[in-house]
């Protein structure tokens, strides 16, 4: 069978792999990839063997400190990142859980201040597989399946 | 702007803890003194607690500072729809020290990001009170003469009593602390303090009804088993009178056991304990004005 690439290549830019299709959406959100005005193409739905089916984003002339790819572990815990260079991989790296989250999700607790008042939402992550964290404002715990994105 | 709060109870240290004991102590002792003399104390009560905020004016006159503030939202600016955030940072400009209590949870601690000066948290919902946790601190080192080898009952609502929990990981600061948990399936200690206890190393009990074994207890701290906390009003109805501590228990109890009660109490202490010597929970009360003259003295470096 003749093999091809499923979302064309880049010449220079990032490659954002192994993302669960169901956090397609979100990763573009966290990543602000709305606001991007470089080339992007993204495909949804691909085969995999490790995860059956993924999602792939391929962002041109843009590259990511670890800090700022680190926001999407919530939805992607498993993504890889490809930086290319001339069409080659020259690095690649793996999304590592960040000790603090700020923004991004919004705290379970009805009751937190969070909730009510403009305030950007910060938590230490307890545990990461599955994802436990604690706000820092109302010192409740929000589980990986109580998460809301921002 | 790096100040001092006391948001939760862990933002102290165990040597803080024990400054505020040997203040309480002092101030005790002599009650007046003009610390606050040309300070102004900002009491921020978004929803009304009368016996917390009496307590706290209290310390801040004996302190000789003056007050400014509100006892509830509805006669503040909050009524006609001013943020937490504007509120406190207009009242910062105008105090030299913020106590507040508010009932969204987190509230304090955002407050304290806010603010220009240290604020105390007077109760923010659910989830913190940390000066009731330094009075019943005090009230325990004043009645055992320690904080160290305490056996101590937690009696009632241990599943959503802030104070109980607060208290928990107080004294798991200090030396050999046992624990005894006695409270209905429904409203048990929660797994995350049993499993920090066990991570520790530190001895826990738990019992679901009153027993022989309170004779082996330093202090009982009675909480209040409330209706609306049972989904089920059955099961509700068949513990109510189970934790009801009745003077007839107390018989076989160590001398220096001393009944507390953060207040205040419904039926769970009969009043037929209130003249037992064992019975300290007014006296309790009365400590919480020496408490938080050592917090207010602590927070603004006066002592």
């Amino acid at each position: 069978m003749e093999k091809q690439l499923q979302v064309s290549a880049i010449k220079d830019g990032t490659v954002i792999d192994h993302i669960p299709t169901k956090a397609l959406f979100k990763v573009i959100k966290i990543l602000q990839l709305e606001e991007c005005s470089q080339m992007i193409t993204f495909g949804n739905n691909l085969d995999s063997k490790a995860m059956k089916s993924k999602a792939i984003i391929k962002i041109a002339n843009r590259f990511f400190a670890d800090e700022e790819v680190n926001k999407i572990a919530l939805v992607a815990p498993n993504a890889k990142l490809n930086t290319i260079r001339d069409y080659e991989v020259i690095e690649k790296r793996v999304v590592k859980t960040p000790k603090e989250i700020f923004g991004i999700v919004s705290c379970f607790n009805p009751k937190c201040i969070t909730n009510v008042e403009n305030i950007k939402t910060r938590f230490e992550v307890l545990s990461k597989k599955p994802i436990t964290m604690k706000c820092f404002h109302c010192e409740k715990i929000t589980n990986e399946n109580e998460m809301t994105y921002l | 702007m790096q100040t001092k709060s006391l948001i939760s109870i862990t933002d102290f240290t165990k040597e803080e803890y024990l400054k505020i004991m040997r203040l309480a102590a002092d101030f005790e002792e002599n009650p007046n003194q003009n610390l606050l003399q040309g300070k102004v104390i900002a009491t921020l009560f978004f929803e009304p607690s009368t016996r917390t905020r009496l307590s706290f004016e209290t310390a801040i006159n004996r302190l000789g500072g003056k007050i400014i503030g509100f006892s509830d939202s509805s006669s503040s600016s909050v009524s006609k729809g001013e943020t937490l955030h504007d509120t406190i940072k207009m009242v910062s400009n105008y105090a030299d020290l913020i106590i507040m209590r508010h009932p969204m949870e987190g509230s304090a601690r955002y407050a304290s990001e806010v603010s220009n000066v240290p604020v105390i948290n007077a109760g923010d919902g659910a989830n913190q009170h940390p000066s009731q946790t330094l009075l019943d601190m005090y009230s325990i080192m004043k009645t055992q003469g320690r904080l160290d080898n305490i056996n101590l009952f937690l009696v009632g609502d241990l599943k959503y009593g802030r104070t109980v929990h607060s208290l928990l990981m107080a004294m798991l600061q200090f030396d050999n602390p046992i624990f005894n948990f006695i409270a209905p399936a429904e409203l048990a200690m929660p797994n995350e303090y049993k499993l920090l206890l066990a991570s520790k190393g530190i001895k826990y009990y738990e019992h679901d009804e009153f027993t022989d074994i309170i004779n082996a207890a330093d202090i009982i701290y009675m909480t209040r088993v409330q209706k609306e906390r049972f989904i089920d009003p059955v099961e509700y109805e068949k513990v109510k009178n189970i934790y009801i501590l009745r003077n007839e228990m107390l018989k076989g109890t160590k001398e220096n056991m001393r009944i507390l009660h953060p207040l205040p109490r419904i039926n769970e202490i009969h009043t037929d304990v209130d003249d037992n010597p064992k019975a300290y929970y007014f006296t309790q009360a009365k400590n919480g004005v020496y408490a938080r003259m050592a917090i207010i003295a602590h927070l603004l470096n006066l002592k």
